[in-house]
């Protein structure tokens, strides 16, 4: 269990960060220049950390997936970014910060990293605002704040609906600062395919350009991986069509541990699916639920009525409304966390109460138009509003809007330490792609924070203390064996899925993977699903691997390639997903066991027996994946059952 | 230097030439008018703008004001289409809310420049360029094409009797119109006085100022011509004194 | 409730950068009005790939207009027809049965063909490179809340702010110039105290940057505005060239 020491530094909760900065090994600036970093993803996380390492003289290797950085699906948050400021005097603090994080997260988060990014999150703020970031601001030319769920002050800075594409921006452009300076050599059109471990250490990636096909090597003195979440497993989901969890994978079967790949977050306000033709879901952002109310039909034979286009939403008598989120959860009322939200609206739909194609609630703004007048619903939500238009072509001024849950984050991810390292010396996880801040639930604004906070403010601190002793290595030749053998392995991956020309698409397929993932590991979990699951993932892995077609060549622009490579990793995620459901006999957060649940419907956690990270080590192609657990020790706060009624 | 080699100060000089021609046209517009009132006004009017030595160097200045203008314009335009690759849009749709006027300057301004030769052909050849000309072939007192360079009121009393020129002048003048409706505002815009709030009032400014400079031109013209070619003439002075005999 | 049409499509195929490309034309049956305009050449690929063709490849990534990637410039429209949206957010009900659609790529020289309709926008990239920052090092921020800035002035910034490095000015252009683009990043930033410090640099560098990528000069036609999707105000353009000539002036 050697592999698993968090590293969690001594000393009071408060102290824990500071102490440990004072005490890391540092590299000085003539060393930095002989150090070079590897960053996969331009993302917050990425982009931040690429940047910063430039700014501090690394030499720094940036790879992205788009033709831009910019492009980074980071640019898609809308809602905010959360910051313990105080601003509002309403009692924030970063420990009500931190403390709302891990109790959001249901209790399976490390304390320590969640305080420390509490406690960076105020920095973030200043910064973004040092690079020009337009932040929504009062009349009087102070920062303005909103309120997210899960809590009860107004800590949520945004810019307009478009919070994600700002911040990323301000990243962007110091990311491109540094390329200007010649510190930060960017590749743009590159996906991992492989990660290269030298004697233990990682020590370079294999790449492949997506222009011209052609597979390359890159060395450094570490590799840190900035390529998001896996939510793309469930075919529809609310991120980009490019999104994928591969360069996670390739560092799992090269031995990195995976963390909890069963949290999941399925975010509640997302516009539903309407056909089989569909290609994503689009969110609507969860401020919205600051002023809309969500509701159904009380009476089953009006749902019926609407869905067959009898009866109108607007006919329905506000007696006859459940706002079943203000009705179950009084002190929260519409606000309560994600996994609470999107629970509440599933099981209203399962119950026969869906309006729309029976998958969908509404999300009601008549209530706000009243109270504050259609101008300012329109200054807040405006630009949702007509997103929502034009997508479904109907007036949210008027008629309520429809809202489903939707595949939308990835708790889980690769395992790191207090030091953002994972299992493999010299191998970092940052943002989304690691697992380490949210515990089993996300709270919304909080992803934003904790990209960045990677970013800019963690990881160019530790990944010094793991480079120190690495400045009397000479930079490595890509001819070492290593990287040789690597390249061979991407290359007889690659041949092998062009010569199965079969007859089925790689979209094909994936649907047919997104189905049994939201089926039997979305939202709801048990024993008997998970298992039908696994056995059914299985069969589309061996449909995969025999009836799938991909036209054109192995060794050109080809994004069928791609599509087939990013699935092939995304079956074994699949698997990972369920394998780890089906272990955790218990709900909590993303993680939903319809074993474990209260008379009332709500989440029953199992501390006794779950209160660890579970880690799954690689085991080869088609055997189960180990167990090992972190145990998670609450030192400083006390574990409850989390409520949101009172 | 920055007015040359770069785009914006190429946009630059383009936009301080173009406001210093519609200056040009203002002032000859005002000109023009007095010729309907009073020819003898008019006269008085081209004897001070003859073969000085100011009006020389104005006329220098103007000159080089045109000559700028017309090069930057092919400049800028041979940059441009190089700027848009090698191969063209299959469909070309002109988006709402983007002037005919402002994706045609090239054109308008060709237009404007054909008419500029002749109207040159006809006035200033037999004006200011008739004196320089005679006096420098040491002529004195007659002249090489026309009988009075300093009567310039007959000269144009008698052209636009005729209608084909003052047709021509009309289109000349629907063209001049179209490219003045763009060139205002955007002459400023391009030096920077234009923002969200003056954005619309610049154009409707330039609308104006562009339909009051033409429609000045087109009142001349159609007053000269109705007043020579109509029994006992519609001005208060008498047309048979002023029409040159052909 | 949904319908369905038929479509016939002409759509520009290249190999790559040096290659000529022509138009194919395809036919597709029965897609939902209800798709998107991305999810209708979903169906064109898949069906391409059944019949052992190469399916078109074309630029997508978040399909909800926010990341800037889609670029098809559709029936002689970027972003197709309907106004301030991208191509993702283009839905089929603004379309026909029977309609032949025209689908080109971006043409500019400044964004090179990679193939079929993927165009490479990396001189976008260069040009934010150039000065298209705040030259702040992680660490040495003030707090956030001691410069105070006049809510007209973070909101109009906000607005610049918010294009999304399409290029759809660009192609929309008859000049193919960048100056919306450009225009857009400069006014963000010197609207805003934290940005006005570098000011004259930033426009300097900038426009020196965008004029070497070969992009054209602005005539004010209006078309780069007109057509983006983010609705990015000409206004700018009169920005940069007031911030470019002052920088100019002080040289």
């Amino acid at each position: 269990m050697s592999k698993l020491e968090s590293k969690i530094p001594a000393g009071p909760l408060a102290e824990k960060w500071t102490n440990y900065k004072a005490t890391q090994k540092l590299v000085n600036p003539a060393n930095k220049r002989r150090l070079d970093v590897i960053v996969v993803g331009t993302g917050l996380a990425g982009g931040a950390a690429a940047a910063t390492l430039g700014e501090l003289g690394f030499n720094v290797i940036n790879f992205c997936i788009q033709d831009s950085p910019r492009r980074a699906h980071s640019i898609a948050a809308q809602g905010g970014i959360n910051a313990a400021k105080n601003y509002q005097n309403d009692g924030d603090s970063v420990y009500r910060l931190f403390y709302d994080t891990i109790k959001g997260g249901d209790y399976r988060a490390r304390e320590a990293n969640v305080y420390r990014l509490a406690e960076v999150s105020n920095n973030i703020i200043d910064q973004c605002v040092a690079q020009g970031v337009p932040f929504a601001r009062e009349y009087g030319g102070l920062l303005d704040n909103r309120s997210f769920g899960g809590a009860q002050v107004s800590r949520t800075f945004y810019a307009k609906g478009q919070t994600g594409q700002q911040l990323l921006l301000g990243a962007y452009s110091s990311l491109m600062r540094q390329v200007n300076k010649g510190k930060v050599d960017l590749r743009t059109r590159y996906e991992m395919l492989d990660v290269v471990i030298v004697d233990g250490r990682a020590r370079g990636v294999i790449m492949r350009n997506l222009v011209t096909g052609g597979i390359e090597r890159f060395a450094a003195h570490a590799v840190v991986i900035a390529t998001g979440g896996y939510g793309n497993v469930f075919f529809l989901s609310t991120n980009a069509m490019a999104s994928n969890g591969s360069a996670a994978v390739q560092c799992y079967r090269k031995g990195a541990y995976f963390a909890n790949p069963a949290y999941a977050q399925i975010h509640p306000t997302c516009i539903p699916v309407h056909g089989e033709f569909q290609s994503k879901l689009t969110l609507m952002s969860e401020s919205l639920r600051n002023d809309g109310r969500i509701w159904v039909p009380k009476k089953k034979e009006d749902a019926e009525a609407i869905r067959a286009g009898k009866l109108k939403p607007t006919q329905i008598k506000e007696e006859d409304r459940d706002y079943y989120l203000e009705r179950r959860y009084p002190a929260f009322g519409n606000l309560v966390p994600r996994d609470v939200a999107s629970r509440a609206a599933k099981e209203r739909c399962d119950a026969g109460y869906g309006v729309g194609t029976g998958l969908a609630v509404y999300l009601d703004f008549s209530d706000a138009i009243k109270r504050l007048g259609r101008d300012a619903v329109e200054a807040r939500y405006g630009n949702l509003f007509q997103m929502y238009e034009k997508i479904v072509d109907d007036n949210p001024y008027e008629t309520p809007m429809m809202i489903y849950p939707a595949s939308h984050y990835t708790m889980g991810g690769i395992w790191v330490d207090y030091e953002l390292q994972t299992t493999i010396p010299g191998l970092f996880a940052i943002g989304e792609a690691n697992f380490s801040d949210h515990g089993a639930n996300r709270l919304g604004a909080s992803a934003l924070m904790q990209g960045l906070a990677d970013g800019y403010f963690v990881l160019p601190y530790t990944i010094q203390n793991y480079l120190s002793d690495q400045i009397q290595v000479p930079r490595f030749s890509t001819e070492l064996p290593e990287f040789v053998e690597a390249e061979k392995a991407v290359k007889a991956r690659i041949e092998r899925l062009m010569a199965i020309k079969g007859k089925q698409s790689v979209d094909s397929l994936h649907k047919k993977l997104g189905r049994i993932m939201s089926d039997y590991v979305g939202m709801g979990r048990n024993k008997a699903g998970l298992e039908k699951a696994l056995v059914e993932i299985d069969k589309i892995k061996k449909e995969f691997y025999s009836d799938l077609r991909i036209p054109g060549e192995a060794y050109s622009l080809n994004v069928e390639l791609e599509k087939a490579l990013r699935l092939e990793d995304f079956i074994e995620i699949g698997k990972l997903m369920a394998v780890d459901a089906l272990h955790r006999e218990e709900s909590c957060g993303g993680h939903f066991r319809e074993e474990h649940q209260t008379e009332e419907g709500e989440a029953k956690r199992n501390d006794q027996d779950f209160m660890y990270v579970g880690c799954w080590e690689y085991k080869g192609e088609d055997q189960k994946p180990e167990l090992h657990k972190e145990e998670l020790n609450y030192e400083f706060i006390k574990v409850q059952q989390r409520n949101y009624k009172q | 230097m920055w007015l040359t080699n770069s785009s914006i100060g190429r946009k630059v000089v383009m936009s301080v030439s173009g406001l210093f021609l519609v200056l040009f046209l203002t002032f000859h517009m005002c000109m023009n008018l007095a010729l309907v009132f009073s020819p003898e006004a008019y006269n008085v009017i081209c004897g001070l703008l003859g073969a000085h030595w100011y009006t020389l160097a104005l006329t220098a200045v103007l000159a080089a004001g045109f000559i700028v203008h017309i090069v930057y314009a092919f400049w800028l335009t041979i940059q441009n289409r190089r700027a848009r690759g090698n191969d063209r849009y299959a469909v070309n749709v002109r988006p709402q809310g983007v002037e005919w006027s402002s994706q045609n300057m090239l054109v308008l301004g060709i237009i404007v420049i054909l008419f500029l030769v002749l109207h040159m052909a006809q006035f200033w050849f037999k004006m200011q360029f008739n004196e320089v000309a005679s006096s420098m072939a040491g002529l004195d007192g007659e002249y090489l094409y026309h009988d009075d360079p300093h009567n310039g009121a007959s000269l144009v009393i008698t052209e636009f009797k005729n209608l084909w020129v003052v047709v021509l002048y009309l289109v000349w003048l629907v063209a001049l119109w179209f490219h003045l409706t763009h060139g205002f505002w955007s002459a400023l815009h391009t030096i920077g006085f234009n923002n969200n709030i003056w954005f619309n009032r610049w154009k409707v400014i330039g609308n104006v100022f562009a339909t009051v400079i033409c429609l000045g031109f087109a009142f001349v013209l159609i007053a000269l011509f109705l007043h020579t070619n109509i029994e006992g003439g519609i001005l208060g002075w008498n047309a048979a004194d002023w029409l040159l005999n052909k | 409730m949904e319908k369905t049409i038929d479509l016939t499509l002409k759509v520009w195929r290249q190999r790559d950068r040096k290659s000529k490309g022509q138009f194919e034309t395809y036919n597709v049956k029965g897609i939902s009005t209800d798709s998107s305009f991305l999810e209708m050449l979903d169906v064109l690929n898949e069906q391409l790939i059944n019949e052992g063709k190469e399916p078109v490849v074309f630029d997508h990534d978040c399909r909800e207009g926010i990341c800037g990637m889609c670029s098809l410039y559709i029936n002689g429209h970027p972003h197709g027809p309907d106004s301030a949206i991208t191509t993702c957010q283009l839905h089929m009900r603004k379309f026909k049965n029977g309609d032949t659609i025209t689908i080109e790529p971006w043409r500019s020289a400044g964004f090179p063909v990679i193939r079929d309709l993927m165009v490479d926008r990396t001189a976008y990239d260069q040009i934010i490179a150039a000065g298209g920052y705040t030259s702040i090092n992680v660490g040495g921020a003030q707090d956030a809340n001691a410069v105070l800035i006049p809510k007209t002035d973070a909101d109009e910034a906000m607005d610049s702010a918010s294009c999304i490095g399409c290029g759809a000015c660009v192609a929309a252009c008859k000049n193919g110039s960048a100056m919306l683009f450009v225009s857009a990043k400069v006014s963000q930033l010197a609207l805003l105290p934290q940005g006005r410090i570098e000011a004259a640099r930033r426009a300097r560098a900038m426009v020196a940057k965008m004029d070497e990528l070969g992009f054209g000069n602005c005539t004010n036609t209006g078309a780069c505005a007109a057509q983006c999707p983010k609705s990015i105000s000409l206004s700018n353009i009169a920005r940069l060239n007031r911030e470019f000539i002052k920088a100019k002036l002080q040289d």
